[in-house]
């Protein structure tokens, strides 16, 4: 799967510097900012599928489960530390956002909007909300938590996260400019302390 | 397996080189030569990048794979026959794969049993104490030997898995992939209790006679026995355990004596008198020691990305869920060592319900996670 979050992290890597993607899947991230963008790439993944896959992708995958944070991993290691449409899936959301800014310098966070305008419709007409973003019936989701840009940057505010850059996109992978809350199907966030 | 290919490497026989280069030891002891027995799988390429260098465990040797006996091919079946082979893990069309009996060992390579060229005598308790890096330096010449400046892969489990790192730190140019599997940096206060006691059974074993005991005519039979059966609990998970043995009762026992009545007793008794049977009881004290010292990041002040730091190789790290011996927590110790450094390493985690002994099953997703990488390796 191509993902429209991928375009934008590559942009914000440079030549050289550390990435960990957590919840890397098969590294397909992570391939391509090694080849296009000479990064160093590392990344965590859980599934023993997954991780297998990115062996074979040439990853420098590390098997383990985010829900237990960032242990092991030495403070600021990393330029940008890269969580791709895994946040809503993350049962420890603060520990996980404190874990990515003690391990790394930068957190690169994407993640569905809940609040899109096709979400909101799908509710107004009493269903769940199924989408190129939020590609899951309620009762296959691995989606624990739903929140929208609103509740997100909340949530930065209230950790004492600085919110670096902000860029959104619609389910074409379109960037959007007004009304981003209601316009934006996915979100991508540059955060620092 | 892997690929789906039933036949392994076949009929295999040992090979021996002669080194008459003195060897400096860790300790300050000189050899002033010896021998390696050595078995080797596939052809070597012509540039010699295709080499694996299959380092052994505690009780381990050189025949790995295939077997030696024509007409006995199961029971002479190599230690690690199920990674080894064409369609396996460790392709033998494509890797050329060398198993070899370390320095100290009683499969044939120079050790206690082997005759003291001062003495005319078998060394015993007088054979140096050797260290890790000691085996890597006499795999070095080996190499040398066969012509391999650099091996493709060092990998092994365990004491191997040790040893595939020290390969790395010792001599970083000669080692394009280290696999590190079911080991750990150093060993743990439990981990040394463990040998201490199994070691405690062999000296005080009074067939021991100070380690000379093959001029006496003896072997300690008795010690070597413990402390197999000690190791082999500390090899097994309590899970597995339950559910292999449970409290199952042999009928033909007698009861209210002490003979093996319950089945867990009957297989310690029997692994214990099997292995008793052809070990030597001083490369079982030289290998333990062996492993209590190993500690590449002493001589770093405790640091191991410091010590790792010295490494060109890639790693694959290897883990087993159900290991309480060489936990997961140790391998990972390794791993972010290397991360730390900024090393290239890919950590696999495997759920297993066999404890340290998971590094020898053909576990499906074991062997994908090592057939998977070994594939990525250009030769």
């Amino acid at each position: 799967m191509e993902r429209s979050d991928f375009d934008l992290i590559a942009s914000w890597v440079q030549p050289g510097e550390r990435v960990l993607d957590l919840g890397c899947g098969d590294g397909s991230l992570l391939r391509r900012l090694i080849d296009e963008r000479g990064a160093k790439g590392y990344g965590v993944e859980l599934e023993d599928a997954e991780v297998l896959a990115a062996i074979r992708n040439g990853i420098n995958v590390i098997q383990g489960n985010l829900e237990q944070g960032l242990a092991g991993f030495d403070d600021q290691t990393f330029n940008h530390v890269v969580l791709s449409r895994t946040l809503q899936t993350v049962r420890h959301t603060e520990r996980i956002l404190a874990e990515m800014l003690r391990v790394g310098r930068e957190a690169v966070v994407s993640f569905p909007n809940f609040a899109y305008w096709k979400n909101r419709m799908a509710v107004m007409a009493g269903r769940m909300p199924v989408s190129e973003d939020l590609p899951y019936e309620w009762f296959d989701t691995p989606n624990l938590r739903f929140f929208t840009l609103l509740d997100f940057e909340s949530l930065c505010d209230k950790m004492g996260l600085v919110i670096r850059e902000r860029q959104v996109l619609d389910e074409a992978g379109r960037l959007v400019t007004e009304e981003p809350n209601f316009l934006g199907s996915l979100a991508v966030y540059r955060l620092g302390r | 397996m892997t690929n789906g290919s039933a036949q392994g490497v076949g009929l295999v026989s040992s090979q021996r080189a002669h080194f008459d280069q003195p060897l400096e030891l860790r300790s300050g002891a000189v050899l002033p030569a010896f021998d390696l027995v050595y078995e080797t799988y596939g052809t070597l390429n012509a540039d010699a990048s295709n080499a694996i260098l299959v380092c052994h465990a505690l009780s381990g040797h050189h025949h790995v794979a295939g077997y030696t006996d024509a007409d006995n091919p199961e029971r002479t079946l190599g230690w690690w026959d199920n990674i080894v082979g064409p369609g396996r893990p460790l392709d033998t069309r494509r890797f050329f794969v060398v198993g070899v009996n370390n320095l100290g060992g009683c499969h044939g390579s120079t050790g206690p049993k082997s005759i003291n060229p001062a003495t005319g005598k078998p060394w015993g308790a007088d054979f140096p104490m050797v260290a890790v890096v000691d085996w890597v330096h006499a795999q070095a010449r080996l190499a040398d030997h066969l012509g391999i400046r650099q091996w493709a892969v060092v990998m092994g489990g365990s004491l191997g898995g040790m040893q595939a790192m020290r390969w790395a730190i010792t001599l970083p140019e000669r080692v394009r992939h280290a696999v590190v599997i079911a080991a750990a940096p150093n060993l743990t206060a439990e981990n040394i209790a463990f040998n201490d006691v199994a070691r405690q059974a062999i000296l005080t074993d009074p067939d021991f006679h100070g380690g000379h005991y093959y001029e006496h005519g003896t072997h300690p039979w008795r010690g070597l026995r413990l402390a197999r059966m000690l190791g082999h609990i500390t090899y097994l998970a309590e899970d597995q355990m339950a559910e292999k043995f449970g409290r199952k009762r042999r009928p033909e026992a007698g009861s209210y004596g002490f003979e093996a009545e319950f089945e867990v007793e009957s297989y310690l008794h029997y692994q214990g008198d099997k292995f008793a049977g052809y070990f030597d009881a001083n490369t079982y004290l030289l290998m333990t020691r062996a492993l209590d010292y190993f500690d590449p990041a002493r001589v770093a002040g405790g640091d191991l990305a410091v010590a790792l730091a010295a490494a060109r190789a890639e790693f694959l790290v290897v883990a087993f869920s159900t290991d309480w011996r060489f936990s997961p927590e140790r391998s990972r110790e390794i791993v972010h060592a290397l991360v730390h450094n900024g090393q290239a390493v890919a950590y696999a985690e495997i759920d297993s319900a066999h404890g340290h002994d998971s590094f020898l099953m053909d576990d499906p997703h074991y062997h994908a996670v090592v057939d998977s990488y070994l594939k990525r390796i250009t030769l």
